[in-house]
């Protein structure tokens, strides 16, 4: 018998239609599944069994009296950057370890109004600065993939490394992410499960703590293309209070998976298979390709020829928002507050504490970046490349609809991988993904293949700004070609 | 205008002035949140999350305070930029919840533009602006309440100024004294501010350098922070000045610094250097789209602008034969020139004018009140003017009837007819009172025939006497010259 945790969303809204089950019951399995796992995988930072227990009876009650919502009954987790009501929100940081909002984020709050089930917070690398799952305050996320013949502990990426290792361990049947970089694909990709970052401006950053302002972007990730088209359907929309979200009309996300995509022209940009690209990332974007076009899909050749420059921008743009984001965490509001000499003293004494290493250097990176004398050097040309970048992509979306790239230029990594200890082989990681935020364009990671060591591998869909259907279309198209067996070695008993 | 010199060992010096001016703007709420703005609230009663920089909290521009700004723009006849950005301002203080204040840095909501101020003897000059920008204010911090520790209060955390850059224009304490008080007349009649100075609501920081007169250099300048009222600025700018011609003198050379300006001792003390200013580190706020105005927004502020004390006064000399000065101080204050205009309804202006910035003005600075506050109220005092005017009452009487108008609140007419005060105009009664007067002083009518003119006023004196003031004066003089011969 199938397990309730290994069902998709709309499977269990079906079943929790035709009363096959309650919202009680799937709720009460998602809890085993959690307290079974928790202790290995180290996915959350806190949980709320009570709460989703509450709810759960609550969208029971809602069913049994016909109204349901697009996500009644079903059990999420948020990235603990996620502001949460009388619930703590850390963003895996000691400086806001014991921090607990009095208000609730316009997107866990949209979650709520369409019924769904919160299993608790999900950690995720600090403040967002990461790939890795191995930067959070309350140590590493351990993801539920092990190589073929090995022991070795390895990576569920990052920074939403709870998110995509709780989704995959079937902990939750899905959950929320926020992508400044790649946070939401790479882990994805890592983790053989589905993640979208939407056009920048489609989900409101209300209530999220911030990492990068112009970059970060709520999405979700979940088992499949249907289960991720639901989930940004419900997470999705306008917030007057979010200067930056945009005031134009949802799309209905599932009605647009037909998997038809003949005629559909599909760029593939030269730049994106440098030499020495990882020869099974290669296979597995040439696997797609092939999938797509037997689907009826035209593949073209383009070229984005700034992307070369794209990570070095972002490695200033983000730390220079980030600095000034990460100023508010002073010991004087909330949070933590180290005593000193005087109030610099308890400024530097609570941020040295408060701050793990890759939240120093960024913030430091961002100080430097806009220095007087280092401004136009860095900051600003770092802006003009961005510029370059998006025109890059327009000019490509004069040809194509969509572009296909690989997700991560490796499969995941082992935890403790010396060649990781290079801030610089980290952030390559985000090579693929970071040209996506920088434009501000929508991209899905989905699972295509499996390396030869036993891991998942993902490609990239990029879609025109705000045309995030055509991209789950797409990957909707490729997931059924695909047939991918997304169950994590941990599972597999 | 007169040319302020300072003379100096060396030779004579001229100083250089530029005043940075913040308005708080009148608005109900703050430029970025919804909480309330109101002065005298309990501490931290005013602070919604956006305000304490919780987490996850964003600005969102209140189109109000953004709808001020363009009318205060416009008043000080400067370029509104239809498109302006807000930036960042990064600086650590316990006060500054963020870490950051927004501002605007290298793209203000307004542009170039210039204010004129009038001198005391009907000369004028016009002072640059260099711009305005919308910004934030930050929180308070109170260190007096407990020995080793400083609380915040962040009421005033988000609050929205207009910051009202001005050029380096200004040549002497009178001037910068002027140029403040001109801009508060400005902000004030537009209801951008209400430019209360010891509330904080209008604040100024002043740069002052100084040069050998007949030079044309900058030299460098130093800030003064918050000076809190047009005196102290004025205080500040004297001092500061004469402390860099004394540097100069001495060979020595001015550093630029932040300064500050001691209230009680009139002098001005260091901050700190500019080896210790602050780097700044602007940039782009990322949380807010760039503020773009529509035309409706501009042609909304348009149809919105009042007549300005500039205009107002030029319509006062022009159209109502005031003198510039009376014009200048009748509307200094838009509660004063609408007083001035309802009690010269129908009335002489000039006569209307006196009264207003003499006899009432006394009676407002002795009772300390302001204009709005006045016991005589604009219609009254119209009402007497007219009687004065239409003969019913001389000049003199109508003091009286003034002083019993402040008193009771009566309106004059009433008391006139009350208490009797009537002109005595009837030729006959007026005689009967002469006839009276030269029966009795047969000696002074015998010297007054031999040549003594200067009796005349005496004769005067005694029928006004006998009439107990109410004799009309014209006819006394007339009527007396006939009997006298």
């Amino acid at each position: 018998m199938t397990k309730l945790t290994d069902l998709t969303i709309t499977q269990t809204i079906k079943g929790l239609k035709e009363k096959e089950f309650t919202a009680t019951e799937v709720t009460k399995d998602y809890i085993s599944q959690i307290e079974k796992y928790e202790d290995k995988l180290n996915a959350f930072v806190t949980t709320t069994p009570e709460i989703a227990l509450t709810q759960a009876k609550k969208a029971d009650e809602n069913i049994a009296n016909g109204k349901m919502g697009l996500l009644e009954g079903i059990p999420l987790a948020f990235k603990d950057l996620y502001c949460t009501k009388d619930i703590k929100t850390t963003a895996c940081s000691n400086i806001l370890n014991n921090f607990v909002p009095k208000y609730e984020s316009t997107v866990t709050q949209n979650l709520f109004n369409q019924g769904a089930v919160m299993l608790g917070k999900l950690q995720l690398d600090e403040f967002a600065m990461g790939a890795s799952g191995t930067t959070s305050f309350f140590g590493n996320t351990i993801s539920p993939w092990k190589a073929n013949n090995s022991d070795k502990d390895l990576v569920p990426g990052g920074s939403s490394s709870g998110s995509a290792t709780a989704v995959s361990a079937r902990m939750v049947a899905a959950a929320t992410g926020t992508d400044t970089g790649g946070s939401i694909r790479q882990p994805s990709a890592f983790c053989g499960v589905t993640g979208i970052k939407p056009t920048y401006g489609r989900c409101s950053r209300w209530g999220i703590v911030a990492y990068a302002s112009s970059l970060d972007q709520a999405g979700p990730i979940a088992k499949d293309v249907s289960d991720t088209a639901l989930m940004l359907q419900a997470m999705a929309g306008f917030d007057e209070k979010d200067s930056t979200s945009a005031n134009i009309k949802v799309p209905n996300f599932p009605k647009a998976l037909t998997g038809d995509i003949k005629g559909l022209k599909i760029g593939i940009p030269k730049e994106y298979r440098p030499d020495g690209l990882n020869k099974e990332i290669c296979d597995v974007w040439d696997k797609g390709i092939e999938m797509l076009k037997e689907k009826g899909a035209e593949i073209i050749d383009i070229s984005l020829p700034h992307t070369k420059y794209a990570l070095a921008s972002y490695y200033i743009i983000a730390p220079a928002e980030a600095s000034a984001n990460l100023a508010r965490y002073d010991g004087v509001k909330y949070g933590l507050r180290v005593d000193g000499k005087d109030l610099d003293d308890m400024y530097m004494k609570t941020r040295a504490q408060g701050f793990g290493e890759e939240v120093r250097r960024r913030v430091m990176i961002g100080t430097y970046v806009l220095s007087a004398g280092y401004y136009d050097a860095y900051y600003l040309k770092a802006q003009k490349v961005r510029a370059l970048i998006k025109k890059d992509f327009e000019e490509a979306y004069k040809k194509v609809d969509i572009v296909l790239t690989p997700a991560t230029p490796t499969p995941a990594f082992e935890i403790g991988d010396k060649s990781m200890e290079d801030p610089i082989n980290m952030w390559l990681n985000d090579i693929f993904t970071v040209t996506v935020n920088l434009a501000g364009l929508p991209g899905l990671s989905l699972p295509v293949g499996m390396s030869s060591t036993g891991l998942p591998l993902g490609l990239q869909l990029i879609g025109r700004p705000f045309d995030e259907a055509t991209i789950l279309n797409a990957g909707y198209a490729l997931e059924q070609s695909v047939k991918f067996d997304n169950k994590p070695t941990l599972l597999r008993g | 205008m007169k040319e302020y010199i300072l003379k100096g060992k060396t030779g004579d010096w001229e100083i250089v002035v530029g005043l940075e001016v913040h308005c708080q703007i009148l608005s109900k709420s703050k430029l970025f949140s919804g909480s309330s703005t109101a002065f005298g609230s309990d501490a931290n009663s005013n602070v919604s999350f956006v305000d304490a920089a919780m987490p996850g909290m964003l600005p969102v521009i209140n189109k109000y305070c953004v709808e001020q700004a363009i009318k205060t723009g416009m008043g000080l006849n400067a370029k509104v930029n239809k498109v302006s950005e807000f930036a960042r301002k990064n600086y650590f203080y316990a006060d500054l919840p963020q870490g950051y204040q927004i501002s605007q840095f290298d793209k203000p909501i307004i542009g170039e533009g210039y204010v004129e101020i009038d001198f005391n003897d009907g000369t004028s000059k016009t002072i640059g602006v260099e711009r305005l920008h919308l910004e934030q204010d930050a929180g308070k911090s109170l260190h007096n309440e407990d020995p080793n520790k400083s609380y915040i209060d962040l009421n005033r955390s988000g609050v929205a100024l207009m910051e009202i850059v001005s050029k380096p224009d200004m040549r002497s304490p009178e001037e910068a004294g002027l140029y403040l008080r001109k801009l508060r007349s400005i902000v004030r009649y537009l209801g951008t501010c209400d430019g209360n100075m010891d509330e904080g609501s209008m604040r100024c920081d002043v740069n002052v350098s100084v040069r050998p007169k007949g030079s044309d250099e900058l030299r460098t300048r130093c800030e003064m922070k918050n000076v809190n009222s047009v005196r102290f600025a004025m205080q500040a700018i004297e001092y500061e000045a004469k402390r860099h011609i004394e540097v100069y003198e001495n060979g020595g050379d001015i550093h630029q610094e932040t300064r500050a300006f001691d209230a009680t001792t009139g002098t001005t003390k260091s901050l700190r250097s500019k080896e210790n200013a602050h780097d700044y580190r602007y940039f782009p706020e990322p949380d807010l789209l760039p503020l773009i105005l529509s035309d409706e927004q501009i042609d909304k502020a348009k149809g919105e602008m009042v007549e300005l004390p500039d205009e107002k006064k030029a319509r006062f000399i022009k159209d109502m034969g005031l003198s510039s000065y009376d014009a200048s101080v009748l509307t200094v204050e838009k509660e004063t020139a609408d007083y001035f205009e309802e009690a010269a309804k129908g009335n002489d202006a000039k006569k209307t004018a006196n009264w207003v910035t003499s006899e009432l003005f006394a009676v407002l600075k002795n009772s300390n009140k302001t204009i709005s506050e006045s016991p005589v109220s604009a219609k009254s005092l119209g009402g007497l003017v007219a009687l004065i005017s239409n003969n019913t009452i001389s000049g003199k009487i109508a003091k009286d009837v003034f002083e019993i108008m402040i008193e009771t609140g009566k309106d004059a007419l009433s008391i006139v007819e009350e208490k009797g005060l009537k002109q005595v105009t009837d030729t006959g009664a007026i005689e009967a009172i002469i006839d009276k007067v030269i029966e009795s002083s047969p000696e002074n009518v015998t010297l007054y025939k031999s040549g003594k003119d200067k009796l005349m006023g005496w004769f005067v004196g005694q029928v006004m006497k006998e009439s107990r003031g109410k004799a009309n004066p014209g006819m006394v003089n007339k009527l007396l010259k006939e009997k006298l011969g």
